[in-house]
């Protein structure tokens, strides 16, 4: 029932954003001001070398990749391309890019610029984060281990052509919507001064960067979509206090605040301020996961127990302030092998009981759980979990570390059970690859999860060329999962922005909220920044 | 002087040394690495091989002793390396927030001066008035409140209710920008100022020399003037000094809640994302700055005080 609302609500909100963008004429001019959210100033102005969401929100106003995210459709569509031809074994994709797109020097693009983007991704001396995806291409892992110069998968045909082979069949847009594989200009991304004065290909292009504060970007006139962008400039401001982010919204001086559970609850009280929030199912999937190499957690019942054993919905409801969906499994509600008929474990803590005691464990057991402080799915999240797991025999000692911490002892399968936000999509097959046992630890099989028939649905998945077959190979292996219970599957992450009454063009990106394509957006004539 | 200062000088390298040396193996032995960092918001996998080619790239794979060598090499000529992060020159990254950061510290320096000062002089006057507890119960509560709190305070009511001004950001840094941060990282060694100039205040008044002047015929505003302020601000100006160190280290919670692009919050985001030779730069820079402000309070002193004599 739930889950039935949650997705009736999601798409009737997605709804009313595309009815919002196609009854109103956008107006141009005028200045959005953006914030970004999350905590520390942006890494670098060279965004290959940057993964993180913070850095993708100024990088979507100046660089633009391959492909972008299509929030609406919920999938990758192709952006520097107008045609993507796929070859009959899928292994081959050709693409006939944009004669019309221009970095901010007035230089068109060519395939040239993609191929030299691609390769400089791959140096093996640097670990640039994009290699994990352009490793996707033909002779890509030969360039990054210093036996080649050139990807041998990537053919210029001309200048407006490229064709690109695979090492396996799969859509390449899920690989290259990220800004981490964004196209640069070969030959100017090669001078001492590009990364002081980026150029891309953009909406809009590079003004001002003040370390620590924010970055300024103007409209680029010669951007590739007739008549956007629309708003002259943008100012992101670096606002990782989210009380401080909440003033300034008030105050007027932001036009988006990204909400946690406080706020969140604050905001829909408000007669006006609740008219503005849009809200989406992230991918990002929080769970527990459990160490099969700790003794109680390589039996299945023991970790089913544990799924049984706490209340989940309460603890969303109470803590999580209704900011979260329930989860079912690992696959997240956008995703298109979720599956809404799967009930997620009910709380029944007697069931729980009688699970240790058949798995060996009447009196129960203690266990290190390894967790941030993270208000959503950290510390508090476990301490309101210990009473739970008490009432069943289970005791837990909470490992209290930072993420930067979290996120090394859990690849290196050094805990006996953590929490954490994953990204568990959007690719459905790539999620579930997570739960393939040839996937490693250090990956993100994090709880070493090994069974044959989900490793043989996912294989099949990725083999086959009938769409709807592995949406439902995929679906069929994460209600396995879920079964198999690796992990206690606590939420999947409902994302809410605040945005102004002047504000328009949002896009409900269920990929990260935060993370915006600015050439939709515009501001009308009410706001304070609309000159 | 000229000797002394030389000698000071001189001390402040093995201070740093030691500072050096002490944050290089704090971050060797903490868990987490700068990699491990860049997959902790959990949005993408970074794969095991483009972490491992970036320790690699970072030098973090060699051993404990080589690594140190080669800092203590690096920074023999003045070279404080390269940022994980940014890849650009530390150097270069510390330069850009410097200004800020000294602009911050200066102005919530001054603030406590121009008030704090004042206050302590004019309660210790007349110690046990209303007017001397009404300070005395001030500065205690100032040194007690949390800085998150009161700049969240300063904002609610300056910015939100009376729209004086812009709740956040550094704009074009200038004084409309500056003044909530200011304030709120000034309250604290405000109310310590108070507290010391009240007491320094205090112990001078009740010093021979006051009866002397008194009994001379020196009217009250010469001898607080002459006699009172020169004795009283050898000890105000060596507590600002001190002060200084507090506010560098407490001007983290303030930049990070304002937004603002200072040392303090360069230094946050690179402990948490193990830019370790940020952190090193960024509390080099910060000890250096401290050192060098209490020689100048040192000099400053024995300019007010001819007593004081450095050999």
């Amino acid at each position: 029932m739930l889950k039935t609302l949650a997705l009736t609500t999601a798409l009737a909100l997605t709804t009313a954003l595309t009815a919002q963008a196609q009854t109103q004429t956008p107006r141009s001019g005028g200045t959005i001001r953006f914030t970004a959210p999350y905590g520390s100033a942006f890494a670098s102005l060279d965004i290959h070398t940057a993964n993180r969401a913070q850095d993708e929100i100024w990088a979507k106003a100046i660089h633009r990749s391959l492909y972008n995210w299509d929030s609406f459709a919920n999938k990758p569509v192709p952006e520097l391309a107008k045609e993507v031809i796929a070859s009959k074994d899928g292994m081959t994709y050709t693409f006939k890019l944009r004669d019309d797109a221009y970095f901010h020097n007035g230089r068109k693009m060519t395939a040239d610029d993609i191929i030299w983007s691609f390769t400089r991704i791959m140096d093996g001396s640097k670990g640039y984060p994009g290699a994990r995806y352009v490793r996707l291409i033909k002779g890509a892992v030969e360039v990054e281990k210093g036996q080649a110069k050139e990807i041998s998968g990537l053919k210029k045909i001309d200048d407006f052509t490229l064709e690109m082979t695979l090492t396996e069949k799969t859509d390449p847009g899920f690989s290259f919507y990220l800004s981490t594989t964004a196209i640069y200009p070969a030959k100017e991304a090669q001078q001492p001064d590009y990364f002081s004065k980026p150029i891309g290909l953009g909406p809009y292009k590079f003004t001002e960067h003040v370390p620590g504060s924010r970055m300024v970007v103007d409209k680029w006139e010669k951007f590739y979509k007739p008549g956007k962008p629309y708003a002259d400039k943008v100012v992101i401001s670096l606002m990782g206090e989210a009380s401080a982010r909440d003033v300034a919204f008030r105050n007027k001086e932001i036009d988006v605040s990204i909400l946690g559970p406080t706020q969140y609850v604050a905001y829909q009280a408000d007669p006006n301020l609740s008219k503005g929030l849009l809200e989406v199912a992230e991918v990002y999937t929080r769970v527990m996961g459990m160490n099969p190499t700790f003794k109680p957690f390589a039996d299945k019942r023991v970790r089913q127990a544990i799924n049984y054993a706490i209340d989940a919905d309460l603890i969303i409801k109470r803590l999580v302030r209704d900011k979260a969906y329930r989860a079912s499994g690992w696959l997240p509600l956008s995703s298109p092998s979720f599956d809404k008929d799967k009930k997620p474990y009910p709380y029944d803590p007697e069931k729980a009981k009688k699970l240790l005691v058949e798995a060996g464990y009447p009196d129960g057991f203690e266990f290190e759980w390894t967790a941030t402080s993270n208000e959503s799915w950290g510390i508090p999240i476990v301490e309101a979990i210990i009473p739970m797991l008490a009432k069943v025999g289970v005791k837990v000692k909470i490992k209290p570390v930072e993420g930067t911490v979290l996120s090394e002892v859990v690849r290196k399968g050094e805990y006996q059970a953590y929490i954490w936000s994953n990204t568990s999509g959007p690719d459905p097959l790539a999620s579930m690859k997570c739960f393939h046992s040839a996937t490693p630890q250090s990956a993100c099989n994090y709880t070493l999860y090994k069974n044959p028939e989900v490793d043989k649905l996912i294989d099949e998945a990725g083999a086959t060329d009938d769409a709807a077959k592995r949406v439902e190979l995929l679906k069929q292996a994460n209600n396995i999962v879920q079964d198999d219970a690796p992990m206690w599957f606590f939420n999947y992450n409902k994302a809410v922005m605040a945005y102004q009454p002047w504000l328009k063009g949002l896009q409900p990106n269920a990929t990260e909220l935060a993370i915006q394509y600015y050439e939709d957006i515009w501001v009308d004539a009410s706001s304070p920044a609309a000159k | 002087m000229l000797p002394y200062i030389a000698r000071r000088l001189l001390q402040m390298v093995p201070i740093l040394l030691a500072v050096a040396a002490l944050i290089f193996l704090l971050f060797s032995v903490i868990p987490g690495t700068f990699a491990s960092s860049m997959g902790d918001d959990g949005r993408t996998v970074v794969d095991a091989q483009v972490m491992e080619r970036m320790n690699q790239e970072l030098g973090l794979n060699d051993p404990l002793p080589i690594r140190f060598g080669k800092y203590v090499a690096q920074l023999a000529t003045f070279d404080l390396g390269t940022s994980f992060r940014s890849r650009q020159p530390v150097s270069q990254v510390i330069a850009d927030r410097l200004w800020p950061s000294f602009q911050l510290a200066m102005a919530a320096m001054l603030f406590a001066m121009v008030i704090g000062v004042p206050l302590g002089f004019a309660a210790a006057i007349k110690p046990g008035s209303l007017f001397d507890s009404v300070a005395i119960m001030l500065a205690v509560s100032g040194l007690s409140l949390p800085k998150f709190w009161l700049g969240l305070l300063l904002m609610y009511l300056f910015a939100l209710k009376l729209g004086w001004f812009p709740s956040f950001g550094y704009g074009d840094g200038s004084l409309r920008y500056l003044v909530l941060p200011a304030v709120a990282l000034g309250v604290s060694p405000l109310a310590l100022l108070a507290r010391t100039s009240r007491a320094a205040v205090l112990e001078v008044l009740h010093a021979d020399f006051i009866r002397t002047a008194r009994a001379k015929g020196a009217g009250n505003i010469r001898v607080m003037r002459w006699h009172v302020a020169r004795n009283a601000f050898v000890i105000i100006l060596t507590t600002l000094g001190l002060q200084f160190g507090s506010i560098l280290g407490q001007a983290v919670v303030v930049e990070k809640l304002f937004s603002w692009p200072g040392l303090g919050s360069l230094l946050v985001d690179s402990v948490t994302l193990r830019d370790i030779p940020v952190v090193q730069g960024c509390i080099l820079t910060i000890v250096l700055l401290f050192l060098v402000i209490n020689i100048i309070v040192d000099v400053l002193c024995a300019a007010i005080d001819p007593r004081i004599k450095y050999s």
